[in-house]
């Protein structure tokens, strides 16, 4: 057996023990900054620790490790890395500068990497509600704040109805393959092409799970409640690493075990890319809150990383990844902005509350600015290149409706984008912000620069998602 | 002597899907009590394992049974979270009915 495979999960919980235990012995002073420095430190060492890490199966084929593992890993861990850096400045002002915060978003981090690592249906439920479980806490962690409160409570009840149907679903695929090792599945569906009844009901059961946690559209209404309400560091990692992890999980998947399948699910992916695209877009336009708005705003480009996955080939995977990759910069960019929102100590998230910000702060509105354009998919910033890889791919697998809707729906949010650019710049200014910390500057103008200067290292990224996609296709 | 011989694995998947569907009906037909949905989820999860159970006994494969136990454990932890939460949202709403969980909207 094999068990180094697996040692950054096993680093990173060791960590978050520690954090724990040191959190609870500590008997004067808040612990939260040390541990927060303490997991920041956790999150740098796991991550070589993740490059360098060998390939292969392990754990009797529950765990498996290969480029694509590792480059979702990578994105999952910089996404941990950067809330908890967000959090530290912002945490302060609402009085959950605990260390349990931290704790939580390090194994919430453990857990979506042991779901991109799942190489057996059992991997895969317990990392997932690994993930899941944390998040639910993090989500209500402002205790005394009744929207924080009120958003734990709808997140846990439709992420734990989502967990029970992806439960089932495995069920009845365990039931009529046989297995639950991806492997096994894999033999079964290709020795046998007639599909039977129970499978394909334990097939749709783990897609809807799925779903739900990339908040694909049917399953997306939880979003914007839930993104308003939490915090907003929490809510910057919600929009990352978990969607992440259910993405790999999704490809993973959808290209593995059920890949003989592709007729069959190809068509449901492209209903679900085209609806949550336009869902998203056009949902947005109606909001005045700006987290609310950012959640339409992930729907959407949820569909967009979808439309990779339904031209089901080694280019729209490649495609997929680095629309994932632009869309952690520009989301992480976006969301230390709003983190930056604050008048007189208290959190403010009106988009009009951003008014003038050209005049008052111009550096974080140009921040900001570029962010907006880069979801808009204006050419050279880093969202175009993405959009412009699915599409690519979506074309070569000729899914011809699909790129025209699409590219439509992604004309209507250019709108919404575009409008807080306006906002920002060509508004009667208001109120001046509250001065901006380190940390936010910090997260603020590094995701900016890497989403300008992102056609720079394009042909290296590309060359790793090929060879992180071509993993997947053996 | 293997019960499953005696009744087939039928009558265990249609019980699994019955509960299965009263737990789902519990969460978005009754919409009253988020007790009641702690209680529905916790069907839910049991149905699922029921289901494995079955299946692991039918196919002579344990595999269902280990999963079995990790989500008993999986369950236990998620209903200690929820009514965590649930307590979280009493003290600041002073109820626990679904319908006054409306302070987001839109």
């Amino acid at each position: 057996m094999n068990w180094t495979l697996a040692i950054p999960e096993i680093a990173l919980s060791i960590s978050g023990l520690i954090i724990l235990l040191w959190g609870a012995i500590q008997k004067k002073g808040n612990a939260f900054f040390p541990c927060a420095i303490l997991s920041i430190a956790a999150f740098v060492a796991v991550g070589f620790l993740t490059l360098t890490v060998s390939n292969g199966v392990g754990y009797n084929g529950l765990f498996i490790n290969d480029e694509f593992s590792r480059y979702m890993k990578i994105l999952i861990i910089i996404a941990g890395f950067l809330s908890i850096i967000l959090s530290i400045d912002f945490n302060g002002k609402n009085d959950t500068n605990c260390f349990e915060y931290i704790a939580l978003i390090v194994f919430s981090t453990v857990g979506a990497m042991v779901m991109v690592s799942s190489n057996d249906l059992m991997t895969l439920y317990m990392g997932l509600e690994l993930s899941s479980l944390a998040l639910y806490i993090l989500c209500a962690i402002d205790r005394k704040n009744v929207f924080s409160a009120e958003s734990g409570v709808k997140y846990f009840v439709l992420g734990s109805v989502a967990s029970g149907i992806l439960l089932y679903g495995i069920s009845m695929i365990y039931g009529f393959s046989g297995g639950m090792g991806y492997s096994t599945i894999h033999q079964i569906i290709a020795s046998n092409h007639a599909l039977s009844a129970g499978f394909a009901v334990g097939l749709v059961f783990v897609l809807v799970g799925l779903c739900f946690k990339i908040s694909a559209v049917p399953f997306h209404m939880w979003t914007p409640d839930v993104y308003q309400g939490a915090p907003t560091p929490v809510t910057t990692f919600l929009s990352t690493a978990p969607k992440f992890a259910a993405f790999a999980l999704f490809l993973r998947l959808m290209i593995g075990p059920f890949g003989h399948l592709s007729p069959q699910w190809q068509l449901l992916i492209e209903v679900i890319a085209i609806l949550s695209i336009i869902i998203g877009s056009v949902g947005a336009i109606a909001q005045t809150n700006i987290k609310r708005m950012m959640a339409y705003s992930s729907i959407s480009h949820m569909g967009f990383a979808l439309v990779g996955l339904a031209a089901a080939t080694p280019d729209g995977v490649m495609g997929t990844l680095i629309y994932l990759t632009t869309y952690l910069f520009m989301n992480v960019g976006t969301f230390a902005v709003i983190a930056a929102m604050s008048r007189k100590g208290h959190v403010v998230e009106n988009i009009n509350d951003l008014a003038g910000l050209g005049k008052t702060d111009p550096g974080i509105a140009t921040a900001m600015a570029i962010f907006m354009f880069s979801m808009a998919g204006v050419p050279p910033l880093a969202g175009f290149f993405g959009k412009f890889l699915v599409f690519k791919a979506a074309l070569g697998a000729d899914l011809y409706s699909l790129t025209i809707i699409g590219l439509l729906a992604s004309a209507v949010g250019a709108f919404f984008y575009l409008r807080i650019v306006k906002i920002m710049f060509f508004d009667k200014a208001v109120e001046a912000l509250d001065q901006r910390s380190l940390s936010l500057s910090f997260v603020t103008f590094s995701m900016g620069t890497l989403t300008l200067v992102f056609m720079l290292f394009l042909s290296p990224m590309i060359q790793m998602g090929q060879i992180a996609a071509q993993s997947l296709f053996h | 002597m293997n019960i499953l011989n005696t009744v087939g694995l039928a009558p265990y998947l249609i019980v699994s899907g019955l509960l299965f569907t009263i737990g789902l009906f519990g969460i978005f037909a009754s919409r009253k009590n988020l007790i009641v949905i702690l209680m529905s989820i916790e069907l839910m999860l049991l149905s699922a394992n029921l289901n494995l159970i079955a299946f692991s006994s039918a196919l002579e494969n344990l595999t269902g049974q280990v999963l079995v136990m990790f989500t008993l454990t999986v369950a236990a932890a998620e209903s200690a979270i929820g009514l965590a939460i649930v307590m979280v949202y009493y003290r600041n709403r002073h109820s626990v009915e679904v319908q006054d969980a409306t302070m987001m909207k839109g």
